[in-house]
Order: C-alpha cells, then sequence, then structure tokens
C-alpha cells in the first residue's frame, strides 16, 4: 500500500505525478491532504505543490497527447468523484510508458474511465449553460444561483462571458462555494463573506425589479402554451430534464399570480 | 405587467407550436460588437415541453390573423378563434429580456398572412433589423419566409436571419391543391430556389472578400406534416431526399398531424402519429448521417416503415447477406450499419482495434448493444449467436426477448426523439 496525499489542486496532483516518477514508488491510493485517512499500512508521502515540476509533467503531456485528451484529463480532475485522482494518475503513466498516443486504446481501463468522466462533466457544463437562470437585481446584475453535480464553474465562464458581453452577470455555486462574475470587462472568481443558502436561490422581494416578476411571469405562460397535450409524455421530458435540475427554472415553479 | 401582452404571447405562442422545428445549431454569428448573445456552435435546449420536445427559441407568430384557409391549420381563416397581433417593438422586447435571463437561445418567428404576403413580411424583416441594428443582438433568428412574399423582403430577411425557413407542409402538389386551395407548389419551391441560390452567392462572395454580407449563415429548413394526407413513407422520404440534394437544406421537420379540424377534407384520427413521426426521423436519420441510400430503406415492395422496429434493423433483417461483419476487420461503413452500433461505438471500435484484437468484452464497454448487434456480428469470428436464426425469428427475439414480455429496448427507441439540428 502506498498512500500519496496532495493539497487538491490540479497542480498538486501533477507535481505528485512528478514525485513518483523521481521516487520510482507508485502509488496505490491518492488522497487530498484535508480528506486523507492515516494509512493503516506503509507510510504516506505528502506531497508539497510545485508549480516547475507541475509545469513539466503537463508539457510532457502536451507532447504526448492531444488538445482534446488533454481537456478531458481536466475534466476528470473537475469531475471529483471517488478514485478520480487514480484515474488520473494511471492515464498519466500509461501515456508517458507508451511508445504511442494512446488516446484511442478503449481496451486499456483508464482511458475509457478518463473518456467517461469527461463525458458526464461536459454533460453537467451544457447542462449548467442550459438551465442556469438570470434573475435581475435592483442595481442592474443578472444572478443565478447553482448546484451542479460536478465543479463546472471553471468550465462555464468563457460561454457566459462571450454570450453576456454588455451585462453584469454572477452565478454561484453554492455547494462549493465560490462564484463566477463578469463586470462588463472581466469574469473573474468570487467568494462570499456570509455564504448563500443552498438551494433556489430565489431572490428577496426587495433585491428583485419589477420587471423581473413579470418576465418569469411572461415565460411561464410561454411554457404552459407551446405543449401539446395530445402528445404528452413525461417519461421522455424527465429524461430530458431530471427532477433535480427543476429547482433552477422559473417554468417549473409554482404559476405567479397577477 | 401588461396584461394585454399576456394574453397575446398566450395566443400566438400556442397558434406556434405545431411547427416542430426549434433548433438554434448551425449559426455562425459571435458576439462581435460587445452587444448581446453569441450564436456560434451547438444550439441550446433550455428547457422541454411536456411532450418532450425541446425549447431553444421564443416561438411565436407574430399575428395570427389569416387570409387563407389551409385546412389543417388552426389559424385558418374560417377556424373561430380568437385573434391577436404583436407589435414588432413588442417582440423585441420579449427576445431580448428572455435572453438576458438565459431562458432562450434566440427568436423564432412567423406569422399568419395579415392584409397581404409583402405587408407580413416586412414586418418580420423589421424585427430582426430591429434586434440586431438598435440591440447589437447576435443571438439567433429564425424567419419563416411568408408564401408569396417578394423576392427582395426575402433578400433582406436573409441579411439578419440565421436561418430562413420555408414550410411545404404537404408532401404532395394533389394534397395541396384538396387543403390548401390558396397555394400551390411552385409557389413554394420558388423562393426556396431562391434562397438557396443566395445561400451560394453569399458563400462564394465570402469565399472572395471577408468583410462581405452574411445570408442566413444556419441555411434553410423546411416542414413537412406527416398524417394529414395520404402520401406513404417512400413518397415523404423521397421528397426530403430530393430536398436535401437539390435545394441543399439543412433539415427537413416532420410534424406528425395532430387533430385539430373537423374539416371533412381531413382523416378523422384520435391522436397524432407520434411513432410513425419517429420512425421517419430515424430513417432522415439513415440518409443524413449513415450513408444510406432512400432507395435502400423503402421501395415498391416496402412502402412503409415497419413500425415496430427501426428502420436500421428492418434493413439489416431483409439483407441478412451482409452479415455477419467481422468487427476487427471491416469498414467503418459496413460497422455503421450494424444494429446496435451508433456512430460512436463505431469510431470507438474503428480506433481502439489499431490497439488491441477486440472482444465481446470490449464491446460492452464501448457502449455496443449486444443484445441487437449479436446477430449481426462476429468478434475474432466468434460469434455470440450459434443459431443461424432466419430473419422473423431475429426479429422476434429482438421485439419480445426470449420470454413473451415486450422488450425494454423497443420502448425505448418509441421515446427517443431526436432534436439534434
Ligand atoms: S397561410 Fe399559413 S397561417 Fe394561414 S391558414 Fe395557411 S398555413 Fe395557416
Amino acid at each position: 500500500m502506498q498512500l500519496y496525499t496532495y493539497d487538491g489542486t490540479f497542480e498538486g496532483l501533477l507535481t505528485l505525478l512528478f514525485e513518483a516518477y523521481e521516487r520510482k514508488v507508485w502509488p496505490t491510493n491518492i488522497e487530498a491532504e484535508q480528506t486523507a485517512q492515516p494509512a493503516l499500512f506503509g507510510q504516506t508521502i505528502a506531497v508539497v505543490t510545485d508549480n516547475d515540476k507541475a509545469a513539466r509533467v503537463w508539457k510532457g503531456l502536451q507532447q504526448r497527447l492531444s488538445a482534446t485528451a488533454l481537456k478531458q484529463l481536466y475534466h476528470t480532475y473537475l469531475w471529483e468523484q471517488p478514485g478520480f485522482e487514480m484515474v488520473i494518475y494511471q492515464f498519466i503513466k500509461l501515456a508517458f510508458d507508451s511508445n504511442e498516443n494512446i488516446e484511442g486504446n478503449y481496451t486499456a481501463p483508464c482511458v475509457l474511465q478518463v473518456q467517461q468522466a469527461a463525458k458526464q462533466v461536459h454533460r453537467e457544463k451544457h447542462r449548467m449553460e442550459a438551465f442556469v437562470r438570470f434573475q435581475q437585481t435592483t442595481d442592474g446584475l443578472y444572478y443565478a444561483h447553482i448546484s451542479p453535480d460536478f465543479n463546472v464553474l471553471p468550465l462555464i465562464v468563457s460561454h457566459f462571458t462571450k454570450r453576456y458581453a454588455d451585462q453584469r452577470w454572477a452565478v454561484y455555486d453554492s455547494n462549493r462555494q465560490y462564484g463566477i462574475y463578469y463586470d462588463l470587462s472581466t469574469t473573474r472568481f468570487i467568494t462570499f463573506d456570509a455564504a448563500p443558502r443552498k438551494g433556489r436561490g430565489e431572490l428577496p422581494a426587495h433585491a428583485k425589479t419589477t420587471a423581473e416578476d413579470a418576465y418569469q411571469k411572461l415565460w411561464q405562460v410561454y411554457f404552459d402554451n407551446v405543449n401539446i397535450p395530445e402528445r404528452k409524455n413525461p417519461k421522455l421530458h424527465q429524461r430530458h430534464i431530471p427532477k433535480r435540475y427543476w429547482k433552477y427554472l422559473s417554468e417549473k415553479q409554482p404559476r405567479l399570480l397577477q | 405587467m401588461n396584461e394585454r401582452v399576456i394574453e397575446k404571447l398566450s395566443i400566438l405562442a400556442d397558434a406556434a407550436k405545431y411547427d416542430v422545428s426549434c433548433s438554434s445549431s448551425g449559426g455562425k454569428r459571435k458576439n462581435h460588437n460587445k452587444g448581446l448573445g453569441n450564436a456560434e456552435g451547438m444550439g441550446i435546449c433550455h428547457s422541454y415541453t411536456e411532450d418532450g420536445r425541446c425549447v431553444s427559441l421564443l416561438k411565436i407568430l407574430l399575428t395570427n390573423h389569416c387570409i387563407f384557409d389551409c385546412a389543417y391549420c388552426v389559424t385558418r381563416k374560417s377556424n373561430d378563434i380568437k385573434r391577436a397581433a404583436f407589435t414588432v417593438q413588442e417582440v423585441v422586447d420579449l427576445t431580448i429580456n428572455f435572453y438576458r435571463r438565459n431562458y432562450i437561445e434566440g427568436l423564432f418567428l412567423s406569422s399568419g398572412i395579415f392584409s397581404n404576403a409583402d405587408y407580413t413580411m416586412e414586418r418580420l424583416v423589421r424585427v430582426a433589423k430591429k434586434l440586431r441594428q438598435e440591440h447589437k443582438f447576435n443571438g439567433y433568428i429564425h424567419l419563416k419566409t411568408i408564401p408569396g412574399a417578394s423576392e427582395e423582403l426575402i433578400k433582406e430577411a436573409g441579411l439578419y436571419a440565421d436561418r430562413l425557413s420555408v414550410n411545404i407542409e404537404l408532401p404532395s402538389e394533389k394534397s395541396l391543391i384538396a387543403l390548401a386551395p390558396e397555394k400551390n407548389y411552385s409557389e413554394i419551391l420558388l423562393p426556396m430556389n431562391n434562397i438557396k441560390e443566395q445561400l451560394v452567392q453569399a458563400k462564394e462572395e465570402k469565399k472572395l472578400f471577408k468583410s462581405a454580407k452574411d445570408f442566413a449563415p444556419a441555411g434553410q429548413s423546411t416542414q413537412l406534416i406527416v398524417g394529414a394526407s395520404s402520401e406513404n413513407d417512400q413518397q415523404i422520404l423521397q421528397l426530403s431526399n430530393d430536398l436535401y440534394k437539390n435545394y441543399s437544406l439543412k433539415r427537413v421537420y416532420y410534424s406528425g398531424y395532430v387533430p385539430i379540424s373537423t374539416d371533412n377534407r381531413l382523416p378523422i384520427i384520435s391522436e397524432p402519429p407520434i411513432i410513425r413521426e419517429n420512425r421517419i426521423y430515424q430513417a432522415d436519420w439513415l440518409m443524413r448521417f449513415y450513408g444510406f441510400d432512400v432507395k435502400e430503406i423503402l421501395d415498391e415492395h416496402n412502402p412503409n416503415l415497419d413500425l415496430d422496429i427501426d428502420p436500421k434493423l428492418s434493413w439489416a433483417l431483409r439483407n441478412r447477406h451482409f452479415f455477419p461483419v467481422e468487427l476487427n476487420t471491416a469498414d467503418y461503413e459496413m460497422i455503421l450499419r450494424v444494429p446496435g452500433i451508433g456512430v460512436k461505438s463505431a469510431k470507438k471500435i474503428v480506433s481502439a482495434r489499431r490497439f488491441a484484437s477486440l472482444n465481446y468484452e470490449h464491446l460492452k464497454q464501448m457502449g455496443v448493444v449486444l443484445k441487437r448487434a449479436k446477430y449481426f456480428i462476429t468478434c475474432n469470428h466468434k460469434s455470440l449467436q450459434p443459431y443461424d436464426f432466419d430473419s422473423q425469428r431475429i426479429r422476434n427475439k429482438i421485439l419480445f426477448g426470449d420470454g413473451a414480455v415486450r422488450s425494454p429496448l423497443l420502448t425505448q427507441q418509441l421515446d427517443l426523439f431526436r432534436q439534434v439540428g
């Protein structure tokens, strides 16, 4: 048993790879130091993040992998599911140990796993781009509140920055307690001193413009009228919008009365 | 809130819902002016109707007043319904405010014919122009062209719209004459051809000058109603095939006829032909992405699609002599034709077999539906299917499994309704 710990960052994980190669001691388990349990057998190697080492590993990967594969590897990091570090480690090790590009080698479990994790993350990213709903505050900010399954905020920055170049907006991840904020020139990561509540993130009445309620109502009216009752198909409907996403959607909330 | 706008929206969204297209993909419009919106890349479905269709665009009629009387249409002149009309500004405001809240990708604007074709078309164009010029809107705009509108107006529409559509609705001239007496095929095909020529011209100019104007960069589409008239599936798919080839259409949409009218020129049905519509979409898919020729899918002996099984399986069962396919050596094109193997798994197979000889466990991992595929493949010349069943037997096994229970695979097939643009 060989446990490695790191600080939970992507750079930390790459540093870990570097050190494993240097020591020729291969991990059987990798954990973030914040959550690591002391190992029962064998010792623990605690890696200290070193940006130079991380950069060297990344550079090596750039020579061996396509941009798509690098992106998928980063997505696997944002996936955050138990064991993701080992999957990344196995993938990188296979990439360094093989003479040819390993990307299409779906006979290797880690290649398939990276591909599948990346797919899940990509899907959640896409869903957040689709199902995020902004509410306009009295000071003109468009605000949205989300709690995605995976850590996708870094991935949706570019989409919303391109789309809403002429309005101030913010998206806040209430699970991971940080957000992204665009101030009409750049988009930055932000945290709040008092973390906003979880849940739908409906703005309090005094913080909302009157137009906000009006447009939420109009959207409900629209949604209710595009439906063709003769074709009703609740199963298909839920397959497209699983219930856990309904909390974001104003069309899925009780009807606003006049 | 203006009560009147709420009422208009409910009437004019309801009247527009039978146009099934809601795609916002294929656009190339970037947010180039620090304005609002971006329509490059794939479209996004921001919601789904309770019948499972993608909601991507604010899809409304400008007005449901109409001087025509097409039998299959709720908006027809003789129908006794509430009428309403938006102003240009109202449509612009709704679009902008929905877009800012991330409800939509853009606008799909159509209309009944108010007063005359050009009068109506001119207003549709004005909405698009205002959005682009006054509001620096770079979201997606789909405009329906009004039958009989002048070439100049259609040309202008293409300057602001991402997509234009001319709906054929009825799959043959005979049905058109019977059900929409004020319309005729040549009047429908003429603007379609105009748009096609404009598209070609704009593309060539773009090659020469970077600054050349865009013309409907997401191309044109049309819609056919299925089940309101007597055409068989072969006639419908043949027409689509011609439209894709001769008019370079991006998409043909199919809309299962929803019984909305008791007009005696229309068939009496109690519910829309959803399964048939779904099979036609699958066949359309085979023509566009799987390399099938329309004549392979249907012919004189088989003029209609099998409602119980999908058209790819149906083709495979009629063409057993092409099978089994050895997955370690077969061409990509042939692998794609195996029931239970889609585009993604086919690509994975071709890529992975360079590294190792594939076995059935690999295939399962890559997403191949072996329950279906096993009758049509070998892997290292091994088959999972020791008996040489005849086509009828395979069909029954896939449909009903080994017991008598209806296969969940089939149900899955039925509600699979694809929306990719
Ligand atoms: S012209 Fe269009 S809106 Fe008018 S009745 Fe015919 S199909 Fe309906």
